[in-house]
């Protein structure tokens, strides 16, 4: 049994691409690390894989061991260090990080993976059986927009995996679906409620994505792509509404150029005050590239607001069992 | 037994110019494609149930290519909007572009949305309500609501009995309905046909791109938001471009740059931080067509179904997406002014 020292597996779908699954799947991750869970991420978007890039690992590549593929570890169990000021993490034991991806297998980052559906269903499969997972508390599996082949080998191959009597109680334990707010983003994410409806997969809730952008230069929160659409299709639908991430530029530069998020002073997002313990440096940031993401992420904005949605998901998978 | 990624990646692009062989059994995983050459003959094909069906299938082009090619003899330019990415508004660029060209009361648009498990056109055009109707001659496309009239449109939209009903259908089966797009849906005299895509480089790229072969496609607008993290899946989508012969008419920036209401201050929620499209476009020696600003205007517009250039003429936004129509004009060789005449 490939998926046999997994306890728990998430699905992150969306209906529609862009909405931030791959971004939601990385700190989805990086907060079960921190709440002390060792995590696996499997990410089957096979044309458009993004992961590598989020966990800044893109050079990385995956060795082949006897029996399949080892994935790349993004960090190991460790202590990460106190924060300096006005720390409230200390000292923090953070379970182990690792990752799968197409993208590792790839000879260059720009090279395109032109398959028909066939193909993309064996990989599929082969990610799923072939893939020497660690021990794990959860697989996240980041997936690509729609409901087509991709999500049907997925579903038939873990249906398939996780009833057999060896497998642990209720180890497939359901999806979490990413929209944002616009209704052109909910009409196809209803798509996706209707396709976990028929198949039978447990939607963990809903989670809103880009739910307003808080300017850095006047704090007003405008927002871009309307808002509480999620939340009235979670109503609709009758399932979780786990919460509304805001757009924070600074989450963005931590991915994109590995800076520590640094907020200026009096910053308030989601009613907390976020501003700066360290003077804000214009273009200055205090990140440095020996630090882990895992570290950098505990200053994100959006870290608690993912704690709170991790510790949620978390009672709710562990109360069925 | 350890797994190899040996194989090639890439697939053969005149493949599915043959036509499919009825299977009896699903795929196996390692099958060479039924429309192949190799069909049935390949190593992988011993003991599959289809081989005999593979084998024995008619080679040759697929008998309904010369059908598309004589539908579409009357469509004079044909434009795909790509992206390797979701979301970066590909939908929301396929229906301004196709607005700014119906502009022009003189032309005449076609506006297909392959994108079959998440259709994004019905609804930004206003029409999600609609259905196809069918005549003798074929399916009639569904004609938006513009001031001239001058604008159909075809989607699975149109097709489902519920509109949030899910279509989890595998590649064959979408390849199928894009055919039937081509082939069956009464285009007429026009002017332009725009194809919105799905994000992606797999099933209905390679579909649109062998059945529209024979007829010609003038080229392919990418769209790109600024950020690194979309820009390489868009690299990879040059790429596929390239290799499958479809001439690149240039690349578009979108989201670029937010204004704030409150104060006027401008912002880069997406961060360029490798140079943007602009940089990519210079690297990859490929036109660059124009940034258009997040505007969540735009947004709302599409949300309504109404033209966001009728409805906000005057903004930035508009008037960035006309100089983008423009550029796509003038590298299809034609005369910016005579297919989006400027107003007043």
């Amino acid at each position: 049994m490939p998926l046999e020292n997994i306890q728990k597996i998430v699905l992150v779908l969306s209906g529609k691409g862009g909405v931030g699954k791959s971004s939601i799947t990385t700190q989805l991750a990086l907060t079960l690390s921190l709440q002390g869970h060792s995590v696996g991420v499997l990410d089957i978007d096979l044309t458009g894989p993004s992961i590598p890039r989020f966990f800044g690992i893109e050079r990385s590549k995956v060795r082949q061991a006897v029996g399949g593929f080892v994935p790349v570890t993004v960090h190991d169990a460790q202590a990460l260090p106190s924060r300096p000021a006005g720390a409230t993490t200390t000292g923090q034991q953070i379970g182990p990080l690792s990752c799968m991806s197409l993208g590792f297998l790839l000879a260059s980052r720009s090279d395109a993976v032109i398959w028909r559906g066939p193909k993309k269903t064996a990989m599929v499969r082969q990610f799923l059986t072939d893939v020497i997972w660690p021990t794990l508390d959860y697989l996240l599996i980041d997936t690509p927009p729609g409901t087509s082949d991709e999500h049907i080998s997925l579903l038939e191959n873990l249906l398939k995996q996780t009833t057999s009597p060896d497998s642990p109680p209720n180890q497939l334990a359901g999806a979490v679906v990413v929209t944002t707010p616009q209704a052109i983003s909910i009409s196809d994410v209803k798509k996706e409620l209707n396709f976990c409806k028929k198949t039978g997969i447990k939607v963990l809730g809903v989670v809103e994505n880009m739910a307003g952008f808080v300017c850095p230069n006047c704090s007003e929160c405008t927002n871009v792509f309307s808002k509480g659409g999620g939340h009235a299709m979670a109503i609709e639908f009758g399932v979780p509404f786990l919460g509304s991430v805001p757009i924070d530029p600074a989450f963005v530069q931590l991915i994109e150029e590995g800076t520590r998020p640094v907020y200026p002073k009096g910053t308030v997002i989601s009613g907390r005050d976020v501003g700066g313990h360290e003077e804000m440096t214009d273009g200055a940031t205090s990140g440095t590239t020996g630090e882990l993401l895992v570290d950098k992420y505990r200053d994100c904005s959006l870290y608690p607001l993912f704690d709170a949605m991790i510790s949620e998901v978390v009672e709710g998978i562990q109360g069925r069992d | 037994m350890a797994p190899s990624l040996e194989e090639p990646m890439q697939i053969d692009f005149d493949a599915p110019l043959k036509a499919a062989p009825k299977l009896v059994a699903p795929e196996p995983e390692h099958c060479p494609g039924p429309e192949s050459q190799q069909a049935g003959k390949a190593d992988s094909c011993a003991g599959c149930p289809n081989q005999a069906i593979c084998a024995s299938a008619p080679k040759g082009p697929d008998p309904d290519i010369p059908l598309i090619t004589a539908r579409l003899a009357s469509v004079k330019h044909k434009i795909l909007v790509l992206s390797g990415k979701g979301g970066v508004g590909k939908s929301t660029f396929s229906t301004m572009l196709s607005y700014a060209f119906a502009a022009n009361p003189d032309s005449t648009i076609g506006l297909m949305d392959t994108d079959i498990c998440g259709p994004s056109i019905p609804k930004m055009m206003g029409v999600e309500d609609e259905t196809i109707h069918v005549t003798g001659s074929g399916w009639s496309p569904v004609w938006a609501e513009c001031a001239n009239g001058n604008l159909g449109v075809m989607s699975v939209q149109f097709m489902l009995p519920g509109k949030d009903d899910a279509v989890i259908w595998r590649g064959p089966k979408k390849n199928g309905l894009i055919k039937k797009f081509l082939m069956d849906v009464e285009w007429g005299e026009l002017d332009y046909l725009v194809v919105d895509t799905p994000p992606g480089t797999s099933d209905e790229h390679l579909s649109v791109n062998s059945f529209l072969k024979a007829s010609g496609v003038d080229g392919a607008v990418l769209v790109s938001t600024p950020q690194e993290v979309s820009l390489l899946d868009v690299r990879k989508e040059i790429d596929f471009c390239r290799k499958a012969g479809i001439r690149i008419l240039g690349i578009v920036e979108n989201m670029s740059g937010f204004v704030c209401p409150g104060c006027k201050h401008e912002s880069q929620i997406f961060r360029p931080s490798t140079g943007g499209a602009s940089r990519l476009a210079k690297d990859e020696n490929i036109p660059f067509l124009g940034r258009v600003p997040l505007d969540p205007r735009i947004g709302m517009a599409c949300d309504h179904g109404e033209s966001f250039l009728d409805a906000y003429p005057d903004s930035p936004a508009c008037t960035a997406i006309r100089g983008v129509v423009k550029r796509v004009a003038e590298e299809m060789g034609l005369d910016p002014n005579e297919v989006l005449p400027d107003e007043g």
